[in-house]
């Protein structure tokens, strides 16, 4: 059913049917399978590449400028490459590891080597948030540097690594669609052999709901554990919880306010006695 | 002349952007055991650095700082992380971790060095009763007013059992009401603990209320040391001059408005 001699309405009506999703239910459990997969080699190595990046900066924990260079050079370099010269240049390594150059396990190693490095970058920027004074603190009290990375920098910049991650996860569920051309099956692969080479426009618009949702779902998830974790910190306020909040401080300002007074007589007799 | 807090020659520079920048020249200090000692200064006259020499999270280009006989300009890797839970520091803007509850934020220091659980459960809930945060335990730092956040600060440095407190603009940030409890706090602990304190800040009061001795900072140099009411009284060096001078303006403000009757 194409666009071209069919309304639009027909064509959405089409796009609902049984016969379209049967035919997609395989292609959304490649795609799932590509997305997390990837989204898991991703985050261990983008961490650790991150942490990395951040404590060899000229002002980090284990400064070195050389190596510092040497690495962001070097993610620099495989973040210029666009991602679908990434996918051909990783043909060969996917066929020396799985011994074929298509289907998912291939195409998840160039979409692990295309997000790594940008993933890494994230996560730098995010663990540079954290005000140098809680570094401070936490070596004041006798931390080694091993400690302050794990209980310290990690713990506090969780939720803003968190909203790294789901940008980052975002651009890994668009790469396994543009992996679809390349023989890696999945969402992707389907729009492109349907929608695209045989006009079937309905399966075109059925790939474009898995994808809006897949998308939006995550970027949901992401905020809404961010968030929590933020609430539970006390560093948010939402809506409904800051107004109470800010009820039961006014209330506790008021009572705050008479022992003010109370103190203030002691703080003056205190002057006087300095005087 | 030799003190529990002995701070000779000591000298430090940066390096900004490419210009040598003298912070300290030639300090010398002594501090004795059990003293609240003040050093007062304007902003840029090397205050925070002599305090952050004396933690050791700057090191000094030259000079010796000793604290009970130890040099701690010497000390390497696990001797240094052991001498910085000696000399306990709390800050202007109290740097408490955000993600841990107040009764995390005082066990940190007992729980990387691996003090057994029950063990720390009872030293925390001491020290959160010597600074009055009892009840605040499970509470988030974010939901803190900034004397409490202080107070935390204050218990996570006490309950490493330090012999000196660095307090380095500790009530810079609070008002004055907040600061007085907090200078009160501080003054317990002291006469409580035996800790000896130094006392950095640019507010006079504070140092006049809580202080025995004190030092004026004075462009990286110590220009007058000796006991506060002296320095009030007979101000030697330009900076004392004029902090005593301000302090006696605002006296006299005070005095007037009360006269109003405001």
């Amino acid at each position: 059913m194409s666009l071209l001699d069919t309304p639009l309405w027909e064509v959405i009506k089409a796009s609902f049917s049984a016969k379209v999703w049967s035919g997609l239910i395989g292609a959304i459990g490649d795609t799932l399978y590509m997305t997390i997969v990837s989204s898991l080699i991703m985050l261990v190595f983008g961490l650790v590449g991150g942490i990395v990046l951040t404590i060899m900066c000229p002002d980090g924990l284990f400064p070195a400028r050389g190596a510092y260079t040497v690495l962001g050079g070097l993610i620099n370099i495989l973040r210029s490459l666009p991602q679908m010269v990434m996918i051909i240049i990783m043909i060969p390594v996917a066929r020396a590891i799985f011994g074929k150059s298509y289907g998912t396990n291939a195409c998840i190693i160039a979409i692990a080597a295309s997000c790594i490095p940008m993933y890494a970058r994230i996560v730098e920027s995010s663990l540079l948030e954290i005000g140098k004074g809680k570094i401070e603190a936490a070596r004041s009290l006798g931390s080694t540097n091993f400690q302050i990375i794990t209980r310290i920098l990690l713990p506090e910049t969780l939720p803003s690594l968190l909203r790294g991650f789901t940008v980052a996860v975002i651009g890994v569920i668009s790469m396994t669609a543009l992996a679809g051309m390349f023989g890696a099956g999945g969402i992707g692969d389907i729009a492109v052999r349907f929608g695209y080479q045989r006009f079937q426009h309905e399966v075109l618009f059925a790939c474009i709901y898995i994808l809006v949702l897949l998308v939006q779902g995550t970027q949901w998830a992401g905020s809404f554990i961010s968030n929590r974790i933020l609430k539970k910190r006390c560093l948010l306020a939402t809506a409904d919880g800051g107004i109470k909040a800010h009820r039961v401080n006014r209330n506790k300002n008021t009572q705050q306010n008479i022992e003010n007074k109370r103190e203030e007589k002691t703080i003056v007799v205190k002057k006087e006695a300095i005087l | 002349m030799s003190g529990y807090l002995d701070i000779r020659n000591v000298s430090k520079a940066f390096n900004v952007s490419g210009r040598e920048l003298q912070v300290l020249r030639n300090v010398n200090l002594s501090v004795d055991k059990g003293e609240i000692y003040g050093i007062i200064g304007f902003s840029g006259a090397g205050k925070s650095t002599l305090a952050r020499c004396i933690n050791r999270l700057e090191t000094p280009d030259a000079g010796e700082i000793l604290v009970d006989g130890v040099d701690v300009v010497k000390l390497k890797g696990k001797e240094l992380r052991q001498e910085r839970r000696k000399v306990g520091m709390i800050f202007q803007n109290f740097n408490l971790f955000e993600a841990m509850t107040v009764e995390k934020n005082i066990a940190y220091p007992l729980e990387i060095e691996g003090v057994k659980k029950a063990e720390i459960k009872k030293r925390v809930q001491e020290t959160a009763e010597l600074v009055g945060l009892a009840d605040k335990l499970k509470a988030y730092p974010g939901g803190l007013s900034g004397g409490q956040k202080q107070r935390v600060g204050i218990a996570r440095t006490l309950i490493g059992q330090p012999d000196v407190l660095l307090s380095d603009e500790a009530t810079s940030a609070l008002d004055p009401q907040t600061t007085l409890n907090i200078l009160d706090l501080l003054k317990d602990i002291n006469e409580r603990l035996g800790i000896t304190i130094l006392m950095i800040t640019h507010e006079l009061d504070a140092i006049r209320y809580s202080c025995d001795k004190m030092a004026v900072l004075e462009n990286g140099q110590i220009t007058e040391s000796g006991a506060v009411a002296d320095i009030f009284r007979n101000p030697q060096s330009k900076t004392g001059e004029l902090f005593a001078k301000v302090s006696k303006e605002f006296r006299r403000a005070e005095n007037f408005t009360d006269g109003e009757g405001i």
